[in-house]
């Protein structure tokens, strides 16, 4: 496996408290990687160390550059956008603003947003706060998918949305992972059984596995990690 | 109803002073979570030099005093933003150490002044039609108070342009609602730190000037004293809003100007009153956000 990723001892502290410990792994240059773990174990945290969101130590080479020590901007002006949990976007602006102020360099791809994410044409005028929680979302997916990227950080985009807005968001990553390779922090198995290929498995700030998704999720890996069965997945 | 009308417009007047100091206090702590203690230096220096240029210009003439008012905005931008260059960027995301160097500033500024104007407030002249006043349904309106009225107009219509309207404005705008997310979209937030910083120094610059119209004088002291109804101001209208500057502005000042009139000299009172009472009922301010 080629890498477009390589994190070696990664540590992130959030005021002083250690949250990503020692972490070391790999994000292939195609397809999904899911980054898995128990909710508290630092999925999220280990995405915002490698954005340089918070304090963090270690060696994150990226396309071949060291960049954990860059500012975050500068990480993401490489090609590298970001997806947070909770959508994040910019509730006192409209949706057409949400997007504009993401834009970067000089082609942006607009023509993305109307094809995956028609509706936000149509309320591009509508301030995003007030838009709800699935059509947040699609802004927030939005805003990463029009820029050429070569890496995505996302970082449970299903969470708390309604399964038909699920399917939507997760044809989106489907659809943006045949392009870019991404790191995705998700919970719901499904999802992650249909969009990745390698999985690596956190437990206290630590990486504890990592191989192809499909082994992983059919073991009982699964129940010891994620503490549900194979069977609770499918339900 | 004359005494009405005059403490209402009179204290529109006071607060458009306020206003000109209060909205780049609110930007500034929106955008960057920093208290800037130094903002009330930059009005006073700006005060200063508006009117030593303006008196040789003309003293107590109206090209002196727009002159004054054009250099006032101009170092107040200027000071403005080398003081976020040289103090506040190296001190990124170190928000206490922060606010303690624009306290230092504020304090080490005002004996520089001392120093170079002295202790006392110098009387200043002024174009003869200010110090008159205009009928208005019986009440006496002191003019200066229409010339602060329609400086504060324009300037909270050239900002809210500005914010609407730029690049620069988007990025500020969505800065002060979630600055971690805008710097994860790639955007070097820094720049807009100190654009926020020169358009709050050249409004707190020509807030400088027109406080010396108001008061009659120029002292070293001044910027102290209007940060502290500014900072109250602020609260007030909420952190970050600029529009919640504008109306606590108003608010504030006219409160001021009854309570002193009618309720004898207890303004000050009054107004700490309703920044309690405020806090109390909505501790995000009239119009503030809960920041992520």
């Amino acid at each position: 496996m080629t890498a477009i990723l390589t994190v070696r001892g990664l540590d992130a502290r959030i005021a002083g408290q250690q949250v990503v410990e020692g972490a070391s792994f790999e994000v292939a240059e195609h397809g999904v990687t899911a980054l898995l773990g128990r909710n508290g174990v630092g999925k999220s945290s280990t995405i915002k160390a490698l954005l340089g969101l918070y304090e963090r130590s270690g060696e994150v080479t990226f396309a071949g550059e060291r960049i954990d020590r860059l500012m975050t901007h500068r990480i993401v002006q490489r090609g590298i956008a970001y997806v947070p949990e909770d959508r994040e976007v910019f509730g006192g602006l409209t949706v057409e603003e949400n997007l504009r102020l993401a834009e970067r360099g000089g082609a942006p791809n607009r023509g993305i947003v109307a094809e995956l994410f028609p509706e936000l044409i149509e309320r591009a005028k509508q301030q995003a706060g007030t838009l709800s929680g699935g059509q947040q979302q699609m802004v927030s997916l939005s805003r990463a998918l029009m820029n050429d990227n070569r890496l995505l950080l996302v970082d449970e985009p299903t969470k708390g949305l309604a399964p038909l807005i699920v399917g939507t968001v997760t044809k989106a990553l489907e659809a943006a992972a045949e392009r870019t390779p991404m790191l995705l922090v998700e919970q719901n198995l499904q999802v992650v059984r249909a969009l990745a290929h390698t999985v690596i498995v956190l437990s206290g700030g630590r990486v504890v596995h990592t191989g192809p998704a499909a082994d992983f999720l059919d073991s009982d890996l699964v129940h010891r990690h994620l503490g549900v069965s194979t069977d609770e997945e499918a339900a | 109803m004359s005494t009405v009308l005059l403490l209402l417009i009179t204290g529109i007047g006071l607060g458009a002073l306020y206003f000109l100091v209060a909205s780049g206090l609110s930007l500034i702590y929106g955008l960057m979570g920093v208290l800037n203690f130094a903002h009330g230096s930059f009005l006073t220096l700006a005060g200063f030099l508006g009117w030593e240029v303006g008196r040789r210009i003309g003293d107590g003439s109206w090209a002196g005093l727009l002159t004054g008012m054009l250099v006032g905005l101009v170092v107040g931008a200027v000071v403005a933003a080398l003081t976020e260059l040289i103090f506040i960027r190296p001190l990124y995301n170190r928000h206490i150490e922060q606010v303690l160097v624009t306290v230092g500033l504020g304090l080490a500024s005002v004996a520089l002044f001392e120093g170079i104007w002295g202790t006392d407030p110098i009387q200043i002249r002024l174009p003869e039609w200010l110090g008159g006043t205009t009928d208005v349904l019986g009440a006496n309106i002191p003019n200066d108070r229409w010339l602060l009225i329609a400086t504060a107009v324009v300037v909270l219509g050239l900002i809210v342009l500005f914010l609407q309207r730029t690049s620069y404005g988007l990025v500020i705008r969505a800065g002060v609602e979630n600055r971690t997310m805008v710097t994860a979209l790639g955007i070097d937030v820094r720049r807009a730190f100190t654009i926020v910083f020169a358009i709050g120094g050249a409004a707190a610059g020509l807030g400088g000037v027109l406080a010396s119209v108001y008061y009659g004088q120029v002292g070293a002291h001044q910027g102290t004293s209007l940060l502290i109804y500014a900072f109250i101001v602020t609260v007030i209208g909420g952190l970050g809003s600029l529009t919640g500057a504008a109306i606590a502005s108003v608010l504030v000042a006219v409160i001021q100007q009854f309570a002193n009139f009618y309720l004898g000299g207890t303004g000050d009172l009054a107004i700490v009153l309703a920044l309690a009472a405020v806090l109390l009922v909505r501790p995000t301010g009239l119009m503030g956000k809960v920041k992520h």
